[in-house]
């Protein structure tokens, strides 16, 4: 296969998609650098998750390329999608655990489809991973017993159960006391500075990403508006950035939802 | 007069193409089913449990009262004719070819067939079988197959199960109650009901696993990821397993009948 850009580890270019005809991306360009931590802002609704899926092959653009090491994601066949997957890890937003398994079968679910390794090592595999993430004592719960948060962490002992190459975060930190998201942080960059791995961030915790983030992405319109190191955007003369950045109310991104007139509507003038 | 012509033109279009979504879907399942049943024998075997086991309390409830049901209509119709020592082989024959097979399908559908649909469809709503595949493991292969082949092998067992227990009623009821003479009762079933008509059954009763299964896993793996989606697909598991295992039951006792 036709290598389309070799410099970047993930790259994203130009891509248009549409969601039952809305646009959500209209030309966006994105380089995910290879060993680094990039986290990936934006209001809500600009498509974060969907840059996720389209990333991991879940979805395809409908213009442009997105390309993993090199190779176009759209192109490729299920096999080498599957063989691209089994070098990525992703931590969905409500975990995703799978319920009819217990937390230790959870975390050794992708060694024993992908490995023959022997039980005793995948058992410790799976409880140095859950002792990483702090829930080592959890191996025999069940999906159910555990907090919101608590089923995040054992997702991501989960998803680097297969020392991937890349790491994908879809809101790692949200909903988590901070004593866990403290531990999250420190985790993510340390997988990243111990192991090399690439790990890409989609998060509105601003300050705390942008504690650990080498690069930052903030998206609008379908477009990247703002990149760069945190400390950049913060500088950033971009209305939205500064408005993004600040968590204020007023500014060019509406907090409402466009809606008919609110005293019209509280009279019953318009109609239902 | 042109809306209603395009309505209908819609739904014969949206037909023709969840029928063709569900063919290849079918061989899709049908592929890879051997390959699992050899390598992956355990999730097999557990959802053979999950679909079968778990549904012996309705199976034997139902397959005694059909059962006591039909030894009271039976005893009250044949000795009008003076031949209620055919007890026997009128209720047999009535469940091994046409009772045991459809009710056992339509029971199944509304036991382990919505548990099925729903277990699926919950799946896909909270994203399991998004990080399945993920984790390059196809969700068709790990979690629709082995419920497919469990629903399969279950069913023509359920079968075999809800019939004995049937018999028995009719045996309770038309010996116990009504006084039919217990050697009358056996040996003219014994004499009566053959290979044949079991073969009938068994034949039915693979068949209707099949589409039971097939319906319930697909209704489930394709279902809206919402609440109200999963309760819509489950509730069409219901009514198209009805629908289909009845029309089938008759096209195959015209084809076996001949």
């Amino acid at each position: 296969m036709k290598n389309n850009c070799p410099e970047s580890i993930v790259e994203i270019r130009d891509v248009v998609f549409f969601r039952d005809a809305k646009p959500i991306f209209n030309g966006l360009n994105i380089k995910i650098p290879r060993g680094k931590i990039t986290a990936v802002m934006g209001p809500s609704g600009t498509g974060k998750t969907t840059l996720l899926r389209l990333i991991t092959g879940q979805l395809t653009p409908d213009r442009g390329h997105v390309c993993v090491e090199g190779q176009d994601v759209a192109q490729m066949s299920r096999d080498q999608l599957f063989a691209m997957r089994r070098k990525m890890g992703m931590l969905f937003q409500n975990g995703a655990l799978l319920t009819d398994l217990n937390v230790f079968e959870n975390v050794a679910f992708p060694l024993r489809e992908h490995t023959d390794l022997p039980e005793k090592l995948i058992r410790h595999i799976v409880l140095t991973k859950l002792h990483a993430v702090g829930l080592r004592g959890t191996w025999r719960m069940m999906p159910s017993e555990l907090s919101g948060g608590m089923a995040r962490r054992v997702a991501l002992a989960r998803s680097m159960a297969m020392d991937p190459e890349i790491i994908i975060y879809d809101e790692p930190l949200a909903g988590l006391d901070p004593i866990s998201m403290g531990v999250i942080l420190r985790l993510i960059k340390r997988l990243n500075d111990a192991l090399g791995i690439t790990s890409i961030v989609v998060s509105h915790d601003v300050h705390e990403i942008g504690s650990i983030a080498d690069c930052s992405y903030l998206m609008a319109d379908g477009k990247v508006i703002a990149s760069g190191a945190p400390d950049e955007l913060r500088k950033d003369g971009n209305p939205i950035v500064q408005q993004f950045m600040a968590g204020m109310a007023e500014g060019p991104v509406p907090f409402h939802y466009p809606g008919p007139d609110y005293e019209e509507q509280l009279l019953g003038k318009v109609a239902e | 007069m042109n809306d209603w012509l395009c309505e209908i033109r819609e739904g014969i279009e949206a037909f023709v193409r969840s029928v063709g979504e569900l063919t290849l879907f079918f061989f899709n399942i049908a592929i890879y089913s051997p390959r699992t049943l050899v390598r992956r024998p355990g999730l097999v075997v557990k959802q053979v449990f999950n679909s079968g086991a778990m549904s012996m309390t309705i199976i034997l409830t139902c397959g005694l009262f059909v059962g006591m049901v039909l030894g009271l209509q039976g005893f009250d119709t044949l000795q009008r004719f003076g031949a209620e020592e055919a007890l026997g082989t009128f209720a047999t024959l009535s469940l091994v070819k046409e009772l045991g097979p459809v009710l056992t399908a339509l029971l199944f559908s509304g036991r382990a067939g919505t548990a099925l649909a729903s277990e699926i469809g919950l799946m896909r709503a909270t994203d399991q079988l998004a990080a399945m595949e993920m984790m390059a493991v196809d969700p068709v292969r790990r979690i629709v197959i082995p419920r497919f082949l469990g629903g399969v092998i279950a069913m023509p067992f359920l079968t075999a199960i809800f019939n004995m227990i049937a018999i028995f009623g009719a045996f309770l009821v038309g010996v116990t109650f009504m006084g039919v003479d217990q050697g009358a009762f056996w040996s003219q079933m014994h004499a009566n009901v053959t290979v044949a008509d079991v073969n009938q059954g068994v034949i039915k009763s693979l068949v209707f696993g099949i589409v039971a299964s097939l319906l319930a896993v697909y209704q489930g793996y394709t279902s809206v990821p919402t609440a109200e989606g999963v309760g819509r697909a489950t509730t069409r598991t219901v009514v198209t397993t009805a629908i289909t295992v009845l029309i089938l039951d008759y096209l195959l006792t015209a084809t076996l009948i001949g």
